[in-house]
C-alpha cells in the first residue's frame, strides 16, 4: 500500500442504477439455479454448456476460465481490488488481461462461480456476454475523455449500445459472435476496422456530429478490414442502425457453417453496395416505426456519469526531470492530455519476461491505489493488454513510475517491439494449436535493450496460438501464427498487418519456424528493416514500400523450414 | 490414456481401472485401440452420474521408461502452463 493513502475517488463512470442492479442480481440467481442444476445432473453437459457460455464460463485445459467484462475498458479502483480480491481467494493469485478488454481467470471451479458472480456484482461487474453467439463486451478508445484529439469521449455511446445490446431479445442467439468498438478520433486505437460493427464519432460538413458506421470486419479463418455501412448516421439514429445492420446479419448469415457464419462472410459474398441496400430498408423500416429513436434526454443522462472531472487549474505543464530512465519511460508511454497540467499514462503490462496481459493480486492492489492517488480513481484496459492511467497530473508522473518499477511493470516500451500482443495459446486455451505466451516472452527478451528497441522505433508484434487470432496476428506489423504439425508447434511469420487507421490484413511468409527458430527469423526480418529504412519510416512503412521478398529470404536464410 | 476433466472443479483426470486419477503417471494405458475404445464406452455411460465431462482417449509413447503423451497439448494438461509453474499438477514438483 502507498504510505499517502486518499479517500478513494469517485471516478466519472457509468454506476448502475436500480434496474441495472436488479438486472445482475436476477441473472446471477438465474445461472446460480443453472450450476446446482447441473451438479444435481438435472442438466447435462450439452444443455448446460451454451448457459455457461453466455455467462463468460468457458473449459479450457486446466480448470473452467470466467471471463469478467470490463466494458469499454474502463475500471474503477474498487472493481480493480475487487479483481485481486477474486484472484486471491478463489484462483491462483493473478489475472489475464485480454485483447477484448476483459479479465480472465484460469483456475475457477464451477461450484464457486455462483459466489464469484455475487462479489462482482456487488462491485458492478458481470460476465454476461463475454463468450456466445451474441454481441459481446464493447471496446473503444482507451484514451476517451482525456486525449485532446476526439470529437467528444466515446463512452457514453459505448454505454448505451452496451444497454441496447445486453440481453436484446433478437439478438441473444445469432449465428457467431458479434464484437463492436466505439472510437471518436482520426487516430484508431481501438482497431475498429477489424469489428463485426464499428462506430466512429465524425462531424459532418456542416459541424453536426453523428456517426460513421463500419461493419464486416473481423480476424479469425478469413480477415476483412470493415467496409462503410454509413458515412453520417444521425445521433438520433444510431440505435435504429446499429439494429438495422444486426437485424439484416441474424437474418441473412449462414447457420450451415461455423466458417462463414460471422458477418464478414455476409457482407463479402454479397458485397458491401447489397449489404448497404439491405442495412438501409431495415433502417428506413425501424425509423418509420418511430420505437428506436434515441431520446437527447437519455443520450444525455447517459452522457453526464461521463462528464469530465474538475481538472485543477494553475498546475505546471512541464515534463518533470527524474533521471534518465523516467524520461525514457514519459517518452513512451506518457501522452498528451486534453486539460493543461496533466498527462495520459500508460503502465504496459509487458516488461520483458512477463506474461503479457498478466497481473497479480498484489500488483492489482498496488495499481488500484494507484488509480486512487494519482488517476481519479479510474484505469482503462486496453485491447494491447496494457493498463492506462487516464488523468494525472504532470508533477505526479515521477511519483507513479517509481512505484511502476517496484511492481515490475515500467517498462519503457508502449508501442515498441517489445510491448507484444499474446493470446493465453496452447498454455491454457482448449482451442490452441500452439503456445503464444513462451514465444513473446522469448523475443521480448531477445530484444530488452532499450537503445535497441528505440533505434528500431514502432513496431507492433501480435501472436496468436490458433487460427481463431485472439491474438490479433492479421493486424500485426509482424505476426505470428502458432500452428500443430503433427503434435509439434510451428509459427508463421505474418507481415505487414496493422490495426490502426491505416488497417491492413498481413501477408504470410511461408512455411512455419520451429519454437527455437522464430525468435532468431524475427531478429532477422527486424535487421532488414533497419538496413533498408529511410527516414522516418516504421517498419510497416518500409514493409509497404519494398514487399515482403527481402524479408523472406533472410528470414529463411538460416532456418530449417518446416 | 483416457481423460476428462472433473465436473466441479475442472480438474484433469487420467482413468485407472473403473475410475479416475489426478496424475498422468498413476493412469492406465491401453495396449490396443479395442480396449481404449471399450473405456471410452464405459467412461462414456457414466457421464450420467455427473462427475466428469468431456472423456476422450489420447495417444501415448514411452520415453526413457515413462509414460508421455504424444501432442504438446497432452504434456501441457498433464503437467500445466509452462510460463506458470508454481501452476497445475507440476505445482510443487519442480
Amino acid at each position: 500500500m502507498l504510505n499517502t493513502l486518499v479517500k478513494p475517488a469517485q471516478p466519472n463512470m457509468y454506476r448502475y442504477d436500480e434496474f441495472d442492479a436488479q438486472f445482475v442480481g436476477e441473472r446471477v440467481n438465474q445461472f446460480a439455479g443453472q450450476v446446482a442444476r447441473r451438479l444435481s445432473g438435472e442438466l447435462t453437459e450439452d444443455q448446460f454448456k451454451p448457459l455457461r457460455l453466455m455467462n463468460g464460463l468457458y473449459l479450457q485445459l486446466h480448470a473452467y476460465m470466467l471471463r469478467i467484462a470490463v466494458p469499454y475498458g474502463t475500471l474503477s479502483s474498487k472493481q480493480m481490488r475487487k479483481l485481486a480480491h477474486i484472484a486471491r481467494t478463489y484462483d491462483k493469485n493473478f489475472g489475464h488481461f485480454t485483447t477484448r478488454t476483459n479479465l480472465q481467470f484460469n483456475w475457477i471451479k464451477l461450484v464457486d462461480v455462483p459466489k464469484i458472480l455475487r462479489e462482482l456484482a456487488d462491485v458492478e461487474m458481470h460476465c454476461i456476454q463475454t463468450s456466445g453467439n451474441c454481441v459481446r463486451n464493447v471496446t473503444a478508445d482507451q484514451f476517451a475523455g482525456a486525449t485532446d484529439e476526439e470529437i467528444e469521449d466515446p463512452r457514453p455511446l459505448a454505454e448505451i449500445i452496451r444497454q441496447w445490446s445486453s440481453l436484446h431479445p433478437e439478438f441473444v442467439f445469432l449465428a457467431r459472435k458479434f464484437k463492436i468498438a466505439v472510437g471518436a478520433t482520426e487516430k484508431d486505437r481501438a482497431a475498429l476496422l477489424y469489428h463485426d460493427m464499428a462506430v466512429q464519432i465524425v462531424k459532418n460538413a456542416q459541424g453536426r456530429v453523428g456517426y460513421k458506421v463500419f461493419a464486416g470486419g473481423g480476424m479469425g479463418r478469413t480477415p476483412y478490414i470493415a467496409h462503410v455501412m454509413s458515412e453520417f448516421v444521425e445521433r438520433e439514429d444510431i440505435l435504429a442502425y446499429l439494429e438495422a445492420v444486426l437485424r439484416v446479419y441474424n437474418q441473412d448469415s449462414r447457420r450451415d457453417n461455423i466458417h462463414k457464419q460471422r458477418i464478414k462472410i455476409l457482407i463479402n459474398a454479397i458485397g458491401p453496395e447489397e449489404m448497404r441496400r439491405r442495412v438501409q430498408r431495415e433502417f428506413e423500416e425501424l425509423k418509420r416505426m418511430g420505437t428506436l429513436q434515441l431520446p437527447k434526454d437519455e443520450l444525455d443522462r447517459i452522457t453526464a456519469y461521463f462528464a469530465p472531472p474538475r481538472f485543477e487549474a494553475g498546475l505546471s505543464d512541464t515534463l518533470p526531470e527524474a533521471g534518465a530512465d523516467f524520461a525514457n519511460w514519459a517518452q513512451t508511454n506518457v501522452y498528451k492530455h486534453k486539460a493543461p497540467g496533466y498527462a495520459i499514462a500508460t503502465i504496459t503490462l509487458k516488461t520483458p519476461g512477463q506474461v503479457p496481459g498478466d497481473a497479480t493480486s498484489e500488483q492489482m492492489d498496488a495499481i488500484a491505489d494507484l488509480m486512487d492517488q494519482f488517476s481519479l480513481g479510474e484505469v482503462r484496459v486496453t485491447h494491447e493488454q496494457n493498463l492506462v492511467l487516464p488523468h494525472v497530473r504532470k508533477t505526479d508522473l515521477p511519483a507513479i513510475y517509481a512505484k511502476l518499477k517496484e511492481l515490475d511493470f515500467a517498462s519503457p516500451n508502449a508501442g515498441l517491439i517489445t510491448d507484444i500482443i499474446a493470446c493465453p495459446g496452447l498454455d491454457y486455451c482448449d482451442l490452441a494449436n500452439a503456445r503464444s505466451i513462451p514465444i513473446a516472452q522469448k523475443i521480448a527478451k531477445r530484444f530488452e535493450n532499450l537503445d535497441r528497441q528505440h533505434e528500431i522505433g514502432e513496431l507492433k508484434i501480435k501472436i496468436s496460438g490458433c487460427i481463431n487470432a485472439c491474438g490479433h496476428h492479421h493486424a500485426g506489423h509482424i505476426g505470428i501464427l502458432g500452428v500443430d504439425k503433427k503434435g509439434v508447434e510451428f509459427y508463421q511469420l505474418v507481415l505487414g498487418g496493422s490495426g490502426a487507421e491505416d488497417a491492413s490484413i498481413g501477408t504470410i511468409m511461408g512455411p512455419g519456424f520451429g519454437e527455437h527458430e522464430i525468435a532468431d527469423a524475427v531478429e532477422r526480418v527486424v535487421n532488414v528493416y533497419l538496413a533498408e529504412r529511410k527516414d522516418g519510416e516504421r517498419f510497416l512503412d518500409t514493409y509497404r514500400r519494398i514487399g515482403m521478398e527481402k524479408f523472406k529470404v533472410a528470414a529463411y536464410k538460416e532456418a530449417v523450414a518446416a | 490414456m483416457l481423460t476428462a476433466n472433473r465436473l466441479r472443479d475442472g480438474d484433469v483426470l487420467y482413468r485407472k481401472g473403473d475410475g479416475w486419477v489426478p496424475m498422468l503417471a498413476d493412469g492406465e494405458t491401453y495396449a490396443d485401440q479395442a480396449q481404449a475404445d471399450a473405456a471410452l464406452a464405459a467412461a462414456t455411460a457414466e457421464l450420467v452420474r455427473n462427475e466428469f465431462v468431456a472423456p476422450y482417449l489420447f495417444e501415448v509413447r514411452e520415453v526413457n521408461g515413462k509414460i508421455r503423451p504424444v501432442k504438446e497439448r497432452e504434456i501441457i494438461r498433464a503437467a500445466g502452463p509452462t510460463v506458470h509453474p508454481h501452476t497445475g499438477k507440476q505445482a510443487g514438483q519442480i
